[in-house]
């Protein structure tokens, strides 16, 4: 006997349009698999991030000299699970380390993308609104920027002011600006003359309001999907400066500097120290990426599968 | 032509004054900067005669004029730790940092092109999603971690490849020693293979998703399916037709990419033990050497700004529509 066909995939095609964004960004989210994967390994860092302390098996500093460099599920004489992951070079379980690590990772790259994100779109729509000696200032500046690696200024600042958070956040900020200027001031080129923008002025509206309530909601859809890959590379970013000693001071551990500390065991072939901290990275910052991609096209269809 | 170069000669000029100021300004962000230039034993008479002798005494303007009268003549300080001209210690290690980027551009671009060129045509084949999640697993690595997992799994429990080391190309060449450097090719790219992948493997994978995405623009065009029904054969059609205007936006990136390649370099010639610009860096970061960082960041940066208008000169060489915006 035929099976009954079910009416779901043609009912899910026939959406209407008008649903909320968040609705078919959901929709989209669930038949796409591997943003639905990347965003459960986005869930687990956060979860690790935020509780850190009731998750952790151990103190991540506490050292235990005499169970040095264990390997990853060691187990104690009763057959129970000591070390996940094993112990770094002091002693130190990995895991609790690795756990502690996401707050400082996910932390940086989130504030490092706040300061990016507000100086950058902030000049890009003034560049694009005002036009002129405004916006040539502007865009020179970012041109100047653009036009060496900015690593390289950012070790020089690190360097001047020492190691911290609050050194690193916003010389990471300021790597980002310039992205996400370019995009707010072409964007805002492209909406200044429209109706609307001309509706709120004849309402009497002034500048920063039109710029404020008129443009930047229109303007805002791009620079989300940058900032998502921008939180990628701030993490990257960050574990690059940590594993050369610039980023977070040593009593805090961060997944580069975790990687830092591992570099004394690599010759004696002890690879997990350094594999750990590095596949954590690697696995939050694949799944930005991925978030990101499906992002872009969600936002922009056009490009979907490019 | 020749009023595009100036420009671009100008703008070059501009550029590297406003990379000369942030440098200048950054080693005073924290204060008094006579303190990066003295030991921590250093008494008070001594850091008041240092500062004097390093024009800190002096107002800003004045100071900057100085580091830039300085940078003309060749002059970026001296190392602390070593009293060598900071300058000379940069361009001593130079050769060896550009073996490295070049090697590492080298494999970008020659496994980039072919693997995007076949994503492309095999587009939501098994290849090509095969291809595009390796680039995505390249493009979310940490560069050093992976230089650390191929010492360890290639270099340390394999055999296969040394964990560190250098055979000098680029120095026997200028020294005129042609023979000398192709001798020792062989065992150079040996030594090359580890540090030139964990550089080269993130733009490797950039380019691999830009080529592919560049051509598969190509590939909707008018004017390939006009070759396409014209019968010319679908070889033919890819390689003259599609393949070379896809190339197009890797070339503009090649000049950035050399500059992106220059600051992997950092990171990746510590872990190797590479004797370069970078571990002479990062070296100078622990001892807290700032001239030394200072005239790496003015080389690096002078370095990556002549490459890109060299690019970017090339380039409107080879298409006359750039010349004219």
């Amino acid at each position: 006997m035929a099976q009954a066909v079910t009416p779901f995939p043609v009912a899910a095609q026939l959406k209407p349009p008008e649903q909320a964004i968040w609705k078919r960004a959901m929709f989209s989210l669930i038949r796409a698999k591997w943003p639905l994967l990347a965003l459960g390994i986005l869930g687990v860092v956060v979860v690790m991030a935020l509780f850190a302390q009731q998750i952790v098996p151990r103190d991540p500093n506490r050292q235990v000299l005499v169970e040095r460099l264990l390997e990853p599920f060691h187990r104690d004489e009763n057959g129970t699970m000591q070390y996940l992951l094993g112990t770094d070079g002091l002693g130190r379980d990995l895991w609790s380390r690795i756990i502690y690590g996401a707050q400082i990772s996910l932390a940086v790259g989130l504030m490092a993308v706040a300061v990016g994100g507000l100086m950058g779109t902030t000049l890009g729509i003034i560049a694009g609104y005002r036009g002129g000696w405004v916006d040539d200032t502007i865009m020179r500046i970012a041109d100047i920027q653009l036009a060496f690696p900015f690593i390289l200024l950012a070790i020089m600042v690190l360097v001047v002011l020492g190691p911290g958070v609050w050194n690193l956040v916003p010389v990471l900020g300021i790597g980002q600006w310039v992205t996400y200027a370019r995009i707010a001031r072409g964007q805002t080129i492209s909406q200044r003359e429209k109706e609307y923008v001309e509706a709120a002025r004849s309402m009497g509206a002034g500048d920063w309001r039109i710029m404020l309530r008129a443009i930047l909601p229109n303007v805002i859809a791009p620079l989300i999907v940058i900032a998502s890959f921008n939180v990628a590379s701030a993490i990257l970013a960050e574990a690059s400066l940590s594993f050369l000693g610039l980023g977070v001071p040593p009593t805090v551990p961060t997944w580069g500097g975790i990687l830092n500390e591992s570099r004394d065991q690599i010759l004696a072939g002890k690879w997990w120290p350094a594999f750990f901290p590095g596949l954590a990275i690697m696995l939050t910052v694949l799944s930005l990426n991925i978030l990101g991609d499906w992002l872009r096209d969600f936002l922009d269809p056009r490009l979907r599968g490019r | 032509m020749g009023q595009y170069i100036v420009r671009r000669l100008l703008q070059s000029v501009i550029v590297i004054m406003g990379v000369t100021l942030l440098s200048f300004l950054t080693l005073h962000l924290a204060g008094d900067p006579t303190y990066f230039y003295v030991s921590e034993r250093a008494s008070e008479e001594e850091i008041i005669a240092t500062r004097i002798k390093l024009g800190f005494d002096k107002p800003l303007p004045e100071q900057y004029l100085n580091f830039v009268g300085g940078l003309l003549r060749g002059d970026l300080g001296t190392s602390i730790r070593s009293r060598k001209p900071a300058i000379e210690l940069v361009m001593e290690r130079l050769p060896a940092t550009l073996e490295l980027t070049f090697f590492a551009m080298f494999i970008s671009i020659s496994v980039a092109i072919p693997i995007g060129i076949i994503a492309a045509i095999r587009r939501g084949t098994a290849a090509d999603g095969g291809i595009m999640l390796m680039a995505m697993f390249g493009q979310s690595m940490p560069s050093f971690w992976l230089g650390i997992m191929l010492i360890i799994f290639v270099g340390l429990q394999l055999r296969l490849l040394p964990i560190s080391g250098h055979v000098p190309i680029i120095q026997p060449l200028t020294e005129g020693n042609f023979n000398e450097a192709l001798a020792n090719l062989p065992s150079a790219i040996r030594f090359l293979i580890m540090p030139g992948i964990t550089i080269g493997l993130f733009s490797l994978s950039r380019n691999a998703r830009l080529v592919r995405s560049s051509m598969l623009e190509v590939l909707s065009q008018d004017y390939v399916v006009t070759a396409r029904s014209k019968g010319l054969s679908e070889r033919a059609v890819i390689m003259r037709h599609a393949f070379r205007n896809a190339l197009i936006p890797i070339v503009t990136m090649l000049g950035l990419e050399f500059g992106f390649l220059l600051s992997g370099v950092v990171v990746t010639e510590t872990v190797f033990s590479w004797p370069g610009v970078g571990r002479l860096v990062t070296n100078a970061i622990t001892q807290r050497d700032i001239p030394v960082v200072q005239a790496a960041v003015v080389v690096f940066s002078a370095m990556f700004i002549f490459i890109n208008l060299l690019v970017d000169i090339i380039y409107a060489q080879l298409d006359p529509r750039i010349r004219l915006r």
